[in-house]
């Protein structure tokens, strides 16, 4: 089977970074609809119990909109946590702790990789050390075999198949893939292929809101 | 981890200011901070802003069984969450003294002043009602929670529309948004709270305390009131005595900031009622200022796609075929199952033994074969069996 991957879009995306006065760094990512907002703590004493004695402790929580943090938020804050500690050096701020604080502003579609593009953001705002920048991007596969990249709710609704990838700055590496329904060998490398791509512009993004940031220039 | 404490300097400094008539950001005494109100894109979604103070506000609803002692009224839930995000001292899922009074303050001004309709919730008397669920999440904490979360769960609370019911007999059929217009909530009037703080035994007041002047407050009043000049709730705090003048006098100025605030919060529906028409943008993406340098957006566009196809079929070809033959399983006996041929067990056996024993083995295994094919449906059948593969090698 042959997929269409001619016409693949990033939605309007954007971020504001240091919104909030408390936490030590924060942003809003926001990809078409979908918003996340972020509050990062840290290096900060730790609990004993949870001392790792040669490196930081990184917790990651993420807030549903209404109700409690269920099962669904919990896989989430793993594939983030998990994402996070390759990228940061933890190893220089042993025996502390490292907070991430996420709140889903607005579900629409690609939510995961909305939270791992924030938790980026929001590490950067914080000024911790990491050896590589990371940001998510989704691909969906819809009934007609096309690649969709950033789907929304209602594309992921129709699809056949949904792919999140974590991609790295440095080689544009895979570093976390959370995926869901079937799919070939080959769809998954074209979707890979695709993410890398649109890594790309993200990346330049980041690069970008830094540079805008720090030359005080609009 | 624990909450940044106040230092004895930093408290002296505040309340000398306090007494000299002077704040830590320049207000007046009964100034109230700017408040920016926002909604989301979806219905029952409101972000306040009360200064530095963030709230977020969502309201949802389900059909549920009415209470037996009232079959005829909806139900509302109210849950003030105080995230992790909002100040280092809050935890999750623990229930801190702050945490209830807020709940319960915020139940008391929404729930107990009867502000929206709950009788007209009702679907079906005694058997399905609507729950309206309110959801309050900290976000930011610079003080003054309860009038940032009072404003927002109200703000949320009018901005919010229930998907429209249809009943025949029994049968209770909800629309989806699409199919039919959902329906706003009744809103009779909209409590706000304000919050007075008293410093040096109730001698100065300040109106919106920041965080700082909560922590050297000595007393706290909060007065809900609609902008009828109706008082919904209100509350003291602290352990203060306060003169009946004080409270009066706070009662007025409550009236004033409330008729403020509520202009702002029906200003705002407005305008994102009229948005909504008109078709434009609206949402929080919308509401963020562009011209901040913490601030960058990027516009749709397609990605570049030249040599995506060739990327990935040169990873394909590149990595190992995966291996086609898959042995198919053998099964033994019932409830048992082996993939593969099974070599000779090398446990205890060398290779340099004699042929004849070897011979012997071989047979021996032959035989053995077929039994383990009649009889094996344990594992401890087959120990059985090697041990006498064993015994007989050694006679």
């Amino acid at each position: 089977m042959e997929l269409d991957i001619g016409s693949s879009v990033l939605r309007e995306f954007g971020s504001e970074q240091s919104l909030l006065s408390k936490p030590d760094g924060s942003a809003t990512f926001m990809q078409g609809d979908t918003s996340v907002l972020v509050g990062v703590y840290g290096p900060a004493e730790v609990k004993v119990n949870k001392e790792i004695y040669d490196r930081a402790t990184l917790e990651v929580l993420i807030q549903p909109k209404s109700g409690m943090p269920s099962v669904r938020e919990r896989t989430r804050e793993q594939c983030v946590r998990e994402t996070c500690e390759a990228a940061l050096l933890s190893t220089l701020h042993p025996r502390s702790s490292l907070t991430l604080v996420m709140q889903v502003v607005h579900d629409d579609g690609s939510l995961l990789a909305c939270c791992l593009n924030a938790a980026c953001t929001a590490l950067m705002d914080a000024g911790l050390p990491m050896s590589r920048l990371f940001c998510g991007v989704t691909c969906a596969i819809d009934a007609e075999s096309q690649i969709i990249t950033d789907p929304t709710a209602q594309q992921e609704k129709e699809s056949r198949a949904l792919m999140t990838f974590a991609i790295d700055s440095k080689e544009h590496n895979v570093m976390m893939s959370s995926t869901k329904g079937s799919f070939s060998v080959k769809e998954m490398q074209q979707c890979i292929a695709v993410s890398q791509k649109a890594s790309e512009r993200i990346f330049q993004f980041y690069r970008d809101s830094v540079k805008r940031r720090y030359s005080k220039i609009l | 981890m624990r909450e940044t404490p106040l230092s004895n300097c930093e408290r002296d400094f505040l309340l000398k200011s306090i007494e000299a008539k002077k704040r830590l950001d320049g207000r007046q005494t009964y100034d109230y901070r700017n408040i920016k109100i926002t909604f989301g894109t979806d219905y029952g979604c409101c972000t306040v802003c009360l200064g530095k103070t963030r709230v977020l506000a969502q309201v949802s609803c389900e059909l549920v069984p009415p209470k037996d002692a009232r079959p005829t009224e909806g139900l509302m839930f109210f849950n003030l969450e105080l995230s992790p995000m909002a100040s280092p001292g809050f935890q999750s899922n623990r229930q801190s003294e702050l945490l209830v009074t807020l709940n319960r303050q915020l139940e008391r001004c929404l729930r107990n002043s009867r502000c929206i309709d709950t009788e007209s919730l009702c679907v079906i008397s005694g058997e399905k009602v609507w729950q309206i669920r309110v959801d309050v999440h900290v976000l930011n904490h610079d003080g003054n929670l309860m009038d940032a979360a009072s404003v927002a769960a109200i703000s949320a609370l009018s901005h919010f529309k229930r998907p429209e019911v249809a009943i025949q007999g029994r049968d209770v059929t909800v629309f989806s948004p699409e199919e039919r217009d959902p329906v706003p909530l009744s809103v009779y009037h909209m409590p706000i709270c304000v919050s007075f703080a008293f410093f040096q035994q109730g001698t100065y007041l300040l109106v919106d305390p920041c965080e700082k002047e909560e922590q050297v407050m000595d007393g706290l009043l909060v007065i809900a009131m609609n902008k009828h000049r109706e008082i919904c709730f209100i509350q003291s705090s602290g352990g203060i005595m306060l003169l009946k003048d004080q409270v009066l006098r706070c009662s007025k100025i409550a009236s004033v900031k409330v008729s403020e605030i509520t202009e702002l919060i029906s200003k705002a529906l407005e305008n994102d009622k009229r948005v909504r028409k008109e078709g434009g943008k609206f949402g929080f993406a919308e509401s963020v200022a562009k011209e901040r340098i913490t601030v960058l957006t990027r516009e749709e566009a397609p990605l570049e796609m030249t040599d995506v196809q060739a990327t990935a079929d040169e990873i394909i070809s590149k990595a190992d075929a995966p291996p086609e033959v898959v042995p198919s399983p053998v099964i033994v006996a019932t409830g048992t199952g082996q993939v593969g041929e099974g070599l000779q067990s090398t446990w205890g056996l060398e290779d340099d033994d004699d042929e004849e024993e070897e011979m012997s083995d071989l047979t021996e295994r032959e035989k053995k074969k077929d039994e383990v094919m009649v009889i094996s449906d344990s594992e401890e059948e087959e120990v059985v069996i090697l041990n006498q593969a064993g015994q007989s090698k050694c006679s």
